[in-house]
């Protein structure tokens, strides 16, 4: 076991845990947020996927030991207008079925819109390749990602 | 499954604090096959309540059925909003307690959710509690205005007199407690919905919690003192703890103690990570004795083998073996189906707090009734000192509705083992769900026709496969040793042949088996509707045109695949742009579905790029969660028709996780367009039946591109190898 400080949606938190545990694992059993999921732990399904300093990354394959003071986002502390517009267009469109990847599917519909203004249907394929939905609502993901594209043109 | 008791035969109203509370319920029936249900008697029935309206006007109805995706709490809220007249701003769902006799699934006599049935069982109940709320709301206002209660209109959640007088729900919920539970409250004519089968009227009650991160499930609970639990199974099916050594085990920081369980051996953690690590320092020897050892090829090998033998006649007309000697042309085909796994996004997890004389429990749990019942034996106490909760589940597929409520048992093990005291949570791994068994089963089947003057003269269809019901709870449902979910779909057929025979092998596999979404219908729809598209080709005959001329007593069939085929635009299977189109119509829980499929085969393999569907589910209650099933059941079943597969290598599954049972991706997503046929039918389910359509009519495609139908599945194989 060992003490890490993570900047974790603009707050610190103290964890105290093995150093090769997955970032996922302290977020989840160590700082308590939960809307980070498990899936796979292998970095195939992107349920766990969070921002660490803007950048969408898998959580349950980076040790907790080499994340540093790196700032990690999570959908729990989502707040850019990008982020927002995502959200408010995933409600709007009912994208969710289960529900459980959904996390994992705003936060690199988010990664994408702050990076792209305007992303055409093969940049949704490329960003969001990496996070399976076992209800396959990918009709609606993409919908929702153009619509929310849409509402942050004005 | 018929449909029985759907009325409401007795009602009661309990006070619950502030504010109107409906409880309603049917009479106790025991039907055949609810062994497992405990006595009514047992069960605690206190939470008597599907609706509860608070002083705040907010009418929150509490739903029978679990949400794992399909919009049952939508569904059954706007039941209640629909008969209430309430806004549907002011609904709010929850889920209910466990309870065999307040929420039992009127077909199939506890409470469960599978078969596509939640609305169809649902659908007069709910809206008879929402009507008898509204009447005895009427009532109460109707005294306090000392008005007679015909004066009294009900608009938007608002109740309003021509005086001028007028209220919210939660105004005179208080009041509505002290007046009589109407017996038969008058339900609204189809034609004065504003809610059911609107448009736009109804949004999911769960998109923005799960959306936002906010929505719990089971992995999500967490409680003071909680232990996380992971259990290691044996890699073979069947194999049993020989020996065990923990001493590394108990080392990992964190581990808290191990313990022997009947399923394995029990890792207890205070988090995941060290529960994993020291799951992973296990030293177990197995014994095999009992244990499934053969591979895949040998199972093929075996069921090759059946097939061309007869099996127990299921269905018989005419004379098949008369007609094949008579001339014509005989065609043959085998399909094979591979065993696959459900992977819901969230594995199977679940929740206990066993204190020794009571027991609290919450998960995700598809059966409550059977479950309930497993713990209370386990534990040993009444069902009535356990409180089992249904939440939110992610995803299932079947996997959850477990026959014989194995990880219902494996948790309350799990806690006995320890002991009382410490809330447990059972946590799976993905490799665990997937290597975990119950899957939808290896199967095959064997298809001879006979073609003569352009028609389809004979058809037989030889199946083997395992039994799902056999030794579950389930198994009242079995007739004559026949499970009907291996020959469903096959047995009966929309098509008119005079001579026709469906015989089946029913084998028995040390591989666990377990419904996956739309159950049999996932290989018979596939077998059926592939080798009518080949028998229809051989015939000369358009696939549309040909299954319509053969339809004539099957009109919902007819209706879906003229629906489909006229939204596509269907003009023959074979397009010039290199693509081809593909059809099929399937019924499955009394849902009729066609799809015409539009696809291509490139370098990169097979690229479906368009899916036209039709759907004929009677009363079409929410349209958008219609389309949205059908859109999802799409693209499930197309990933596992295209990808999926799990071997087994001498007893023991080979595919673990994600990179060696390949899912369905966003770029593989083809663009689907649904038609919601209008019908004044009862409502039936839509959760299955948008998947079994998808297979066959990219089989019959690929026919039309040359390459032939795929005899086994999956299409591109080698995910796994």
């Amino acid at each position: 076991m060992a003490a890490f400080t993570l900047s974790i949606n603009g707050q610190a938190h103290a964890v105290d845990v093995d150093p090769d545990t997955p970032l996922l694992w302290a977020i989840r059993d160590g700082a308590g947020l939960t809307g980070t999921k498990y899936g796979c732990g292998v970095a195939q399904c992107g349920a766990c996927t969070v921002h660490i300093d803007g950048q969408s990354t898998r959580s349950c394959s980076l040790p907790v030991s080499a994340v540093g003071d790196r700032k990690i986002t999570t959908i729990e502390g989502l707040s850019s207008k990008e982020g927002r517009a995502v959200q408010a267009a995933w409600a709007a469109i009912d994208v969710p079925q289960c529900g459980y990847c959904q996390s994992g599917q705003v936060m690199s519909a988010t990664a994408l819109l702050e990076q792209n203004k305007a992303p055409t249907d093969r940049d949704v394929d490329l960003a969001m390749n990496g996070n399976i939905c076992r209800c396959a609502t990918y009709v609606r993901i993409r919908a929702a990602i153009h619509q929310a594209a849409k509402s942050l043109e004005g | 499954m018929t449909m029985h008791d759907r009325s409401l035969s007795r009602r009661s109203v309990l006070k619950a604090g502030a504010g109107l509370v409906i409880g309603a319920y049917v009479a106790a029936r025991t039907p055949a096959f609810a062994q497992n249900q405990p006595a009514p008697q047992q069960v605690n029935i206190a939470p008597n309540t599907f609706l509860i309206i608070k002083p705040d006007s907010t009418v929150t109805v509490l739903c029978k059925h679990i949400e794992m995706g399909q919009g049952p709490l939508t569904g059954m809220a706007t039941l209640v909003a629909e008969e209430l007249d309430a806004d549907w701003a002011q609904m709010r769902a929850e889920h209910a307690p466990s309870n065999p006799v307040l929420y039992k699934n009127l077909l199939f006599g506890l409470q469960g959710t599978g078969g596509s049935s939640a609305i169809a069982n649902s659908y007069d109940q709910m809206r008879k509690v929402g009507a008898a709320a509204r009447e005895m709301l009427v009532a109460a206002a109707a005294e306090s205005w000392d008005v007679p209660a015909g004066e009294i209109t009900v608009e938007s959640g608002i109740m309003r007199h021509r005086s001028g007088k007028q209220g919210r729900f939660g105004e005179f919920a208080d009041k509505a407690m002290q007046m009589a539970v109407p017996s038969d409250p008058k339900l609204k004519d189809p034609s004065e919905f504003k809610l059911i089968g609107k448009e736009g009227a109804v949004k999911r009650l769960d998109s923005v919690e799960k959306s936002n991160g906010s929505a719990v499930f089971t992995l999500d609970i967490n409680e003071p003192e909680m232990l996380t639990v992971l259990v290691a199974r044996s890699p073979r099916f069947g194999g049993k703890v020989a020996s065990f050594d923990a001493s590394a085990a108990r080392k990992v920081p964190g581990v808290v103690d191990v313990k022997q369980v009947p399923t394995g051996v029990a890792v207890y953690a205070t988090g995941f990570w060290p529960a994993k690590q020291g799951r992973d320092k296990l030293k177990i020897s197995w014994d095999d004795s009992a244990a499934e050892t053969r591979s895949t090829a040998d199972i093929l090998g075996e069921f090759r083998e059946l097939s061309t033998k007869a099996g127990r006649v299921v269905k018989a007309k005419g004379d098949f073996d008369a007609a094949a000697a008579d001339g014509g042309q005989l065609v043959e085909a085998e399909f094979v189906f591979p065993y696959l796994a459900h992977a819901p996004m969230e594995p199977l997890n679940s929740f206990i707090h066993w204190q020794g004389e009571t027991a609290s429990a919450r998960y995700g749990c598809q059966f409550p009734t059977p479950d309930h019942g497993v713990i209370a034996e386990v534990l040993g106490i009444g069902v009535d000192k356990i409180k089992l909760q249904t939440i939110l589940a992610g995803g299932s597929f079947g996997r959850r509705a477990q026959q014989s409520a194995q990880v219902a048992r494996e948790l309350a093990e799990v806690a006995k083992a320890f002991g009382p005291g410490r809330p447990i949570k059972l946590v799976w791994t993905r490799e665990d769900d997937m290597r975990g068994g119950f899957y939808r089963p290896f199967g095959l089947h064997r298809m001879r026709g006979v073609v003569k003057d352009g028609k389809i003269a004979a058809w037989s269809d030889t199946i083997v496969g395992q039994s799902i019901m056999k030794g579950s709870a389930f198994e009242a449902m079995m007739k004559d040793g026949l499970d009907p979910t291996l020959v469903e779909g096959s047995n009966e057929l929309p098509y008119e042949i005079a001579n026709f025979k469906c015989e089946a092998h029913q084998v028995e596999i040390g591989v666990p088996v377990l419904w996956w979404r739309s159950v049999g219908h996932t290989h018979t729809g596939y077998a059926v509707e592939a080798f009518v598209d080949q028998l229809l080709e051989a015939a000369g005959q358009d696939p549309v045109e040909g299954r319509l001329a053969m339809m004539d007593k099957h009109p919902r069939h007819a209706g879906v695949l003229r629906a489909v085929a006229e939204k596509a635009d269907w003009k023959g299977a074979k397009l010039e742009t290199g693509r081809a189109r593909g059809v099929a119509v399937v019924e499955s829980f009394n849902t009729f579905v066609a799809q015409i499929v539009e696809m291509s085969v490139g370098d990169s393999g097979p690229k479906v790029h368009k899916v036209w569907v039709a759907v004929d589910c009677g009363v079409a209650v929410n349209p958008d969660i219609i389309r949205a099933q059908m859109e999802g059941g799409v693209g499930f079943a197309l990933g596992h028709i295209l990808y999926a597969e799990q071997p087994i290598d001498a007893g023991r599954p080979v595919a673990g996780n994600f990179d060696t049972y390949r899912s369905l991706r966003i770029d593989e997503m083809p663009e689907i367009d649904v038609t919601i046929v209008q019908s004044t039918e009862k409502p039936t389910g839509v959760g299955e039946p948008g998947v079994p359509p998808l297979g066959p009519a990219v089989a019959n495609a690929m026919a039309r591109l040359g390459l032939g139908r795929p005899r086994q599945l999956p299409i591109v194989p080698g995910a796994a190898a």
